[in-house]
């Protein structure tokens, strides 16, 4: 990619949900917003090669796609809405690039709009990518292994239904605030380990979904940094994706924590995820206290030396707030690693998760541990009847083959 | 904006979550109050039972009626309501106090405008 080729991207991945939110809270209309942004970037991609990429790549685009706004509602502006459209022209012309606090208000208005519970959760989620972090149809398409004429009927249907359903383009009132944010940050969350682990298929790490998720943490933080749950969604992120180069072996096997490299984690994405879970006032929510977990294991220098008693605690604490069979799951293999197999064992007895692999894949390892290698193996052929992903798949073989072959 | 809250009656079949019917804390009346004293409740009524609906098709230019509803469903509407409210936020918020969003459900559209 040459510079210039390299500085568009840049400001497009920038600028892209500045420029549509504004848009869209003056115009009221997504497919408008979309094109002209779309226009803008198309157009920095002739002029900057020859004129230079300028000063304010930002403010440039802006300008763009404004102008370009106006000319359309000039355009389409007939008789009968000619009193709307100049409305919205004169206030197109009042918005400059230099007026940050109404910009910041409507990216957060098009964070909450796009994940607005009214919407479908694949709709909300779709929307998020190509609306606030300007993903193309195509490149969603292709990370969720959609048809694009799927994905483009399902952005077409969302947009319908934001317009025809009222759903207001707003950030909630305080009252409902609270609640909106946990959804905003279950859609990222959803996105984040979307890309984390590929629920099926071979790729494991769909590492473009992963970071967009991140991007999309950081900008909240930046938006809404009175959040803590916000803030400790963006230290969990960072957490589990400064592990991605260590996840696997050269020859693509997963690897578990212990098995891993820890020279090969990110310790700047680490240094960062603690800074922010260091700066969160309050008391903690389930993503900030998956975070501290996160960072407990993200900061022992090796997993013998893994402060499991702190983990347990955290666990106890998310499951008083958010009681799931899953977080009993991880709360007794925290106990198994901390306290010994047996009493592990003894927690995993009382669940009951059907259908999911990660449940006998526990009772094996914890069998694996105590030596009673058989019981071991009945599990491991348990887990891998369920397991999803080829490299989940070969991880559970190759225990399967290490414990039979004793 | 103008929307329809259709109360949607479920059975246990259709909609094991719900709570089951108690006459006593059915306080539709009441909520119908409080959005008239609100001044957004444009009209409301309840409708006869479902069994009773007489459905009307008319093909090859004879009437043909049918005794009983247009499907056998296992939620019918009850009653409606049509509210002005300033976005679906607040049609929600006003939905969810509605007693029978717990004993059944209640569905939200917006009327149809000439913009679409």
């Amino acid at each position: 990619m040459t510079d210039t080729a390299a500085a568009v991207a840049r400001a497009h991945r920038e600028e892209w949900g500045r420029i549509v939110a504004t848009l869209i809270r003056i115009t009221g209309d997504w497919a408008l917003a979309e094109d002209c942004a779309q226009d803008a970037i198309t157009r920095a991609l002739e002029r900057w090669p020859r004129d230079g990429v300028p000063a304010n790549p930002g403010a440039w685009l802006t300008t763009v796609a404004k102008n370009r706004a106006v000319d359309r509602l000039r355009r389409a502006a007939s008789e009968a809405t000619k009193l709307r459209e100049v409305g919205i022209m004169n206030e197109l012309e009042r918005w400059s690039p230099e007026a940050p606090s109404e910009i910041q208000d409507d990216r957060l208005r098009l964070i909450f709009t796009c994940c607005h519970p009214a919407l479908a959760l694949d709709a909300r989620v779709a929307l998020t990518l190509r609306t606030v972090a300007g993903l193309t149809t195509e490149e969603i398409a292709r990370a969720f292994l959609v048809p694009t004429a799927t994905l483009a009927q399902r952005l077409v249907r969302a947009q319908a239904k934001i317009r025809k359903a009222g759903i207001p383009y707003r950030v909630p009132p305080a009252e409902l605030l609270g609640e909106r944010l946990g959804g905003v940050l279950a859609v990222v969350y959803l996105l984040f380990n979307e890309g984390y682990s590929a629920s099926s298929g071979d790729t494991l790490v769909r590492v473009d979904l992963a970071e967009e998720a991140i991007r999309i943490g950081r900008v909240l933080v930046g938006l809404l940094p009175g959040q803590p749950e916000a803030t400790g969604l963006l230290a969990l992120m960072l957490l589990q994706h400064s592990r991605r180069e260590a996840r696997v072996d050269a020859g693509g096997r997963l690897l578990s924590l212990e098995e891993q490299d820890r020279s090969l984690w990110d310790a700047a994405a680490i240094a960062e995820a603690a800074a922010l879970l260091a700066s969160a006032r309050g008391v903690p929510g389930r993503y900030r206290l998956q975070a501290q977990i996160a960072a407990h294991h993200a900061t022992a220098p090796g997993a013998e030396h893994t402060d499991f008693a702190a983990i347990v605690r955290h666990y106890d604490e998310l499951l008083r707030i958010a009681p799931s069979p899953v977080i009993e799951l991880n709360r007794a293999i925290a106990v198994g690693l901390g306290s010994g197999p047996a009493a592990g064992l003894e927690l995993l007895e009382r669940l009951d998760l059907p259908g999911y692999s990660l449940l006998p894949a526990a009772r094996a390892d914890l069998h694996r541990r105590l030596g009673a290698l058989d019981a071991a193996a009945v599990h491991y052929a348990e887990a891998l009847a369920l397991v999803r992903t080829a490299p989940e798949r070969e991880y559970i073989e190759r225990r399967l083959a290490e414990v039979r072959a004793g | 904006m103008r929307v329809m809250m259709s109360v949607i009656v479920t059975t246990e079949a259709s909609d094991d979550d719900a709570e089951p019917y108690v006459d006593a804390e059915d306080t539709a009346p009441a909520w119908d109050a409080e959005q008239e004293r609100r001044g957004i409740l444009l009209h409301r009524r309840r409708l006869q039972p479902v069994e009773d609906a007489t459905t009307v098709r008319v093909r090859g230019g004879d009437v043909l009626m049918t005794d009983g509803p247009f499907t056998e469903s296992k939620e019918w509407i009850a009653g409606f309501a049509i509210l002005e409210v300033a976005d679906l936020d607040e049609a929600i918020t006003i939905a969810a106090t509605h007693p029978m969003a717990r004993f059944g459900a209640i569905e939200v559209r917006e009327l149809w405008t000439d913009e679409g």
